[in-house]
């Protein structure tokens, strides 16, 4: 049968594409042993033609990985030469400036093979475990400190697997089976999306991609141009201020939209921390772009040409550019605000459609039991409960309360914190009056209240933000709620970064913060102001607000 | 069962009532469809049976066996037409619902709105308590503030309240006490405890489970009662039971105590008529596709066991986004419904991408082929255009087709934008929902880590015998079987299911340490209660007890069902355990991980009648190729060349009977396609049997 490669069929073959990354990515959640992947959805798949240009990815829990893996792929294609690649190969590297921002982040590469020649690429992504070094937390002095780092080389050479490879990773982690397991599942992975690849081609009797590949990127690229199109041109600024470290931090950016597409630069940013909360510029990328597609051309699946149009750059050094080898580990931190940064910009080009800032960075929290009660002989533990605060109002509705954005992370279920932790908690509702008052209000942050179940004391990894600095309106919406860390009974709150140790009586309180509300709050509708008062979600106090105050 | 029952199956669907009546074991003696009386759906049902026993000359009083299925349950949550709901849960947690998992259920959409999930926070109200996860207590039911908790539940207008503690799972007794309670002081409030509805941890899916059961419960409790009393007023003797979610049967006094349990029941039957054709035909890897006017739904069948599920969500928003609905935690016939049937709407995006559904012109005002004022074309459209569809026959000729005003609308909508004509737009149209419905399929044979190419499809429903070979080609499945009757496939299903009952609990513990007294108490107690609701229905027959753990290496979210032994657990069962969790575990991921702990969160106690007897399929006489005396003109979906399709109707045709593709074969209720590449014959239960083999091919 000859290939009919009319509108209509390649459309069926893009939108099998799509069907095989989205089976490949979930392939690899069932399998995968970390819990932020399985709850979060933090992995990767995709499909690229043989040039290494990026076909169609997975939508995953996380946008961590958008662009991301598009140039690790164009990276690893251009470091080993595609003649010497042999059927049953795989390419990997954990390192984060090549891969996906820290060194969690495992990548994979596999050479897909029709008649004997390259024909095309399957890649895909997972945050492991543990990769030995101070492990999840902001407390490494640099990118040595943080764990093992395996630069690009072949992890399966022709259907075998590198066993000195493995038996490193396995010899550098605190999880080694787990680890493994991991490492297998991308194999699976990038395997079972080869062979769907090659049967889809042998269904609609094409031999490469060529024809395919510029179908999708073409239409891709001019109906994100389309799109862009849209927005004014013009170059808008913006700054947001963060509670970082050790210091405060300034990030900056400025958007550049022009018929070529739109272009960010972080110019004027702060430089690195100290300690790893410092973002490659692949990561930084990653949820610039996210936040801009959210709003432009949200329609268009992810590939190599809706994604060309979006570039980022940033001076070498400062924070969301960071160099080896400072430390990232926790990158997702800041990563995670830059959405908020690079809407503010985008807000002034379109008034009408980009929502408040929110709270934005994940409140994760995670939990070990102290080092003298494994020594002693008692419970040990290790959780990663995930919360959230609130996102911005939107310019036609409110903030969503207690919900994940950017992220698309899971919250955690109390009964099963405690089912697997020694810890209690007491309290998890919604925190009254923390959303931004506005025409349109932001969504509400919570508040959890929490204890050791069993008298032993534990440890709490902090890397969370906008305790300082809340998030901030639009249009004369004000800022939500900042988040707060304290106990009960201390006299200080408690900074968001940092080691927390919570001993046998301490009553330990979270509150995450509100998202920025938008419009004024004088305009809103006098019935969402009452039911917000019915409701309990505003105090008397609070719908005060809404009133003018001239 | 004897050779003298008499059973009538009703089962009422959205805008269909289907009604059959078996004699014995599967004697189909008629079967009809009534239109669905929303106003008192009995009216339909009424008129249903007594149209099958005029038919058959029998009387409702001679009937022996009674089952019924219903989606007013469903459309109850879907239409927002139950209680006013209140909830009570553990001080400290009135939100549980508010903030559910905190998530967006699309990653890119800024705007979307969260589902509504009926128990908006000025009805969300708290008590003082606490237990811990093992089911100790750390606080006590305060019962001084029960007096201040009644104020705010009669100041909220409540008339039914959903009571859900943490880890009631573990230890009901508080959500019990304060039952009892609340029932004394309110003997008009309807109160469900999650304890009794979905003793399960993950506080939000049980206060949904529960919240879902109290909103429907109420306007169960009314149908049910009248629905009986009506029947028995006609002289229905024998008790009516209900189909379930399950694929199995309950009574109509557990189904008022458990209506959550009855949403979906339609479906489910058809899953189980699949599965009783494969028992049959002896077919080990089934795919189920029924395709309707609006959704179609997916459902695999292993070793004729339709795949299950403890998870269902209800109401998902438009384009049946998964966590864009209501999640419950009941049994259910597992199944992947997605927004493609004959009604959905095809278009252009602004990209220039073919689109089709998930909007529906549903019935009214239908697809424009049906003359009532369509004027975007839609799946039915497409393939009365591609020739697929018969005017003159379609749905009895009760429907008048007009034939060219779908290609109008194709070439406008679709044609324009994509130069082509009608003909290359209808053939894009149904590229793309075959597709979709195939890569659906694929997906959901990848999440349960399964494979489709190895399987046979069974197709039902009224678009399914006519996209089965379409869709199969894109699943890379080669053979398909369609039963008879297939437009009333699911009513037909109904009379094929156990009485049955499932229960899941929750109680944590490592296989390792498994604490075998509690464990063996735990299912005990399920077992007894089980049972119980069992006998209720059972008319005196035996009662098989499952009993099953999922299971899951310590930190991994996927759990694998393992059955457990029918006695008490001992020691020596811990190795033999691990080692049918690794086996399944090699099975589905490839290789076990060796030295990782094995975790239990959940059990499961089923109880259920023995399933029916399967009387073996006779030999298919040889086969005797045919050469259909009519044809009819057909775009081949294949190629796109036009062809000459044989025509023929399913009554003539004898067991061993073949005709190559392209061909059209039609019935009252649907047509089956056989597509240029497949071959059908009828196999010696009357069944079409549909197999690829490029002879008749491109």
């Amino acid at each position: 049968m000859a290939a009919d490669l009319s509108p209509a069929h390649l459309q069926v073959m893009w939108n099998r594409l799509l069907a095989v990354v989205e089976e490949q990515g979930q392939t690899l959640i069932r399998a995968a042993f970390s819990p932020i992947v399985r709850e979060c959805g933090d992995i990767s798949a995709g499909i690229f033609d043989a040039e290494g240009r990026m076909l169609a990815q997975a939508v995953t829990g996380t946008p961590g990985h958008i662009n991301t893996m598009a140039a690790a792929v164009m990276h690893l294609r251009d470091h080993f030469p595609v003649q010497d690649m042999k059927p049953g190969d795989i390419y990997m590297t954990n390192d984060p400036w090549l891969a996906s921002g820290h060194l969690n982040d495992f990548l994979l590469m596999m050479p897909v093979f029709k008649n004997g020649r390259v024909v095309g690429f399957t890649s895909c992504t997972s945050h492991l475990v543990d990769l030995g070094g101070l492990g999840m937390g902001p407390e490494g002095s640099d990118i040595y400190d943080e764990g093992l780092l395996i630069p690009p080389c072949k992890l399966v050479d022709q259907g075998v697997p590198n066993a000195l490879l493995l038996d490193i990773v396995r010899a550098n982690s605190r999880e080694p089976i787990a680890n493994e397991g991991d490492i297998y599942a991308l194999i699976a992975c990038c395997e079972a999306g080869g062979v769907r690849l090659l049967s889809m081609m042998d269904e609609f009797g094409v031999g490469d991609l060529d024809q395919l590949g510029s179908y999708i990127i073409d239409t891709s690229r001019r109906g994100t141009l389309e799109a862009i199109a849209e927005v004014p041109a013009g170059v808008y600024e913006n700054l947001l201020k963060m509670d970082g470290y050790e210091s405060e931090l300034e990030l900056h950016a400025t958007l550049t939209v022009s018929a070529q597409g739109m272009h960010v630069d972080f110019t004027g940013t702060s430089g690195c921390s100290r300690k790893g909360i410092n973002v490659p510029l692949n990561y930084a990328t990653a949820y610039t772009v996210f936040a801009l597609r959210c709003i432009v051309g949200s329609d268009i699946p992810n590939n190599a040409g809706s994604l060309e149009p979006f570039t980022v750059d940033g001076p070498i050094g400062c924070i969301l550019n960071a160099q080896r080898p400072v430390p990232v580990a926790m990158r997702h931190t800041l990563g995670q605000v830059t959405p908020d940064l690079v809407l503010g910009c985008l807000h002034q080009a379109l008034p009408d459609q980009v929502p408040a800032e929110g709270a934005s960075c994940m409140f994760d929290l995670p939990m070990r039991h102290a080092p003298e009660v494994a020594r002693d002989g008692g419970q040990e533990f290790a959780v990663e409960p995930v919360h959230n605060g609130g996102t911005g109002a939107r310019p036609h509705a409110d903030g969503l309360s207690a919900t994940a954005y950017p992220s698309g992370v899971f919250g955690s279920q109390v009964e099963i914190t405690e089912s697997v932790a020694p810890v209690t908690i007491w309290k998890r509702e919604l925190r009254p009056d923390s959303g931004g008052a506005g025409k349109y209000r932001g969504g509400l942050g919570q508040r959890i209240e929490m204890t050791s179940a069993n008298g032993a004391p534990f440890i709490v990894f902090l890397s969370v933000e906008r305790l300082k600095f809340p998030a901030l309106g639009r249009m004369g919406g004000r800022p939500g709620a900042p988040g707060r860390i304290r106990f009960r009974d201390g006299d200080n709150d408690i900074p968001g970064k940092g080691e927390l140790r919570v001993e046998a009586g301490d009553y330990l309180i979270f509150e995450t913060p509100g998202g920025g509300g938008f419009g004024d709050p004088v305009q809103r509708d006098p019935q969402a102001i009452s039911l917000d008062l019915h409701r309990g979600l505003i105090s008397a106090e609070g719908a005060n607000s809404y009133r003018g105050t001239s | 069962m004897t050779s003298q029952s008499l059973r009538l199956a009703i089962d009422i669907g959205g805008t269909f009532t289907d009604t059959v009546l078996v004699s014995g074991e599967e004697a189909i003696l008629a079967s009809t469809k009534t239109l669905t009386t929303h106003q008192n759906p009995a009216d339909g049902a009424m008129e249903g049976a007594k149209r099958v026993m005029a038919q058959s000359r029998r009387s409702l009083n001679e009937v022996t066996g009674f089952i019924h299925g219903t989606t007013l349950a469903t459309n109850a949550l879907i239409e927002r037409r139950g209680s006013v709901v209140a909830t009570v849960t553990t001080e400290g947690f009135r939100d549980i619902l508010e903030i559910a998992y905190e998530r967006r259920y699309a990653q890119y959409n800024i705007n979307l709105e969260k589902p509504d999930l009926l128990v908006p926070r000025e009805r969300a109200l708290t008590i003082r308590e606490r237990m811990d996860a093992g089911g100790d207590v750390l606080i006590p039911l305060d019962t001084s503030a029960i007096d201040a908790l009644l104020i705010e539940l009669d100041a909220s207008g409540a008339d039914a309240v959903a009571i859900c503690l943490l880890h009631a799972y573990a230890n009901p007794s508080h959500e019990r006490r304060l039952r009892d309670i609340l029932a004394e002081k309110r003997p008009s409030l309807t109160v469900s405890i999650s304890s009794d509805v979905s003793p399960e941890a993950r506080e939000f899916d049980r206060l949904c489970t529960t919240v879902a059961n109290a909103y429907i419960q109420p306007l169960m409790e009314s149908y049910l009662a009248r629905f009986a009393t009506r029947f028995q007023a006609e002289g229905v003797k024998c008790p009516i039971l209900m189909m379930t979610a399950s694929g199995g049967m309950c009574t109509v006094q557990t189904a008022s105590r458990f209506p959550i349990r009855l949403v979906e029941s339609g479906p489910a039957g058809g899953a189980i008529l699949a599965a009783r054709i494969a028992a049959r035909s002896g077919i080990d890897g089934v795919l189920s596709f029924d395709m309707g006017g609006t959704t179609a739904k997916l459902c695999l069948i292993d070793k004729a066991k339709p795949q299950t599920s403890r998870q269902f969500e209800i109401a998902r928003a438009a384009r049946f986004i998964k966590g864009s609905g209501m999640p419950v935690r009941i049994p259910v016939v597992e199944m992947i419904e997605i927004g493609a049937g004959g009604g959905s709407i095809a278009g252009v995006d602004r990209l220039g991408r073919l689109t089709v559904g998930p909007k529906s012109a549903g019935s009214e005002p239908g697809p424009v082929a049906f003359g009532r004022g369509g004027t975007e074309p839609t799946v039915t459209d497409s393939d009365i255009t591609l020739g697929y569809i018969v005017p003159d026959t379609f749905a009895e000729g009760f429907i008048k087709i007009d034939s060219e005003a779908p290609k109008a609308a194709l070439s406008r909508v679709i044609g324009a934008r994509l130069e082509t004509d009608a003909a290359g737009a209808a053939d894009g149209v149904s590229r793309i929902v075959d597709e979709s419905m195939a890569s659906a399929g694929r997906m959901h044979a990848v999440e349960s880590g399964k494979d489709l190419g190895s399987r046979t499809m069974i197709a039902f429903g009224g678009n399914g015998p006519l996209h089965a070979s379409r869709v199969a080609r894109s699943a890379g499945v080669s053979r398909i079987v369609i039963p008879p009757n297939p437009g009333v496939g699911s009513a037909v299903g109904f009379l094929f299911a156990p009485v049955s009952f499932e229960i899941v609990r929750s109680r944590y513990s490592l296989l390792e340490t498994l604490d075998l007294n509690g464990v063996n108490t735990l299912l005990s107690d399920m077992i007894d209660e089980a049972s119980g609701v069992v006998a209720q229905g059972a008319g005196g027959a035996p009662t098989r007890v499952q009993r099953t753990a999922f299971m899951r290496y310590n930190g991994q979210g996927h759990e694998i069902e393992i059955a457990l032994p029918d006695r008490d657990l001992n020691l020596n069962d811990v190795e033999p355990l691990t080692a049918a969790f690794e086996a399944e575990y090699r099975k589905q991921f490839s290789r076990p991980v060796p030295g990782m702990q094995i975790e239990i969160l959940n059990w499961a106690v089923r109880a259920a009648t023995p399933d029916a007897e399967i009387p073996m399929l006779p030999e298919t006489p040889t086969l005797t190729t045919i050469t259909p005396a009519q044809t009819r003109p057909i775009i081949c979906d294949v190629d796109g060349q036009i062809k000459q399709a044989g025509f023929v109707s399913r009554d003539i045709l004898n067991p061993g009977d073949r005709i190559y593709g392209p061909a059209l074969i039609t019935e009252t209720q649907t047509t089956t396609l056989v597509s240029a590449d497949f071959s059908a014959h009828v196999d010696a239960m009357g069944n079409l049997i549909l197999i690829q083999d490029k002879k008749g091919g491109a």
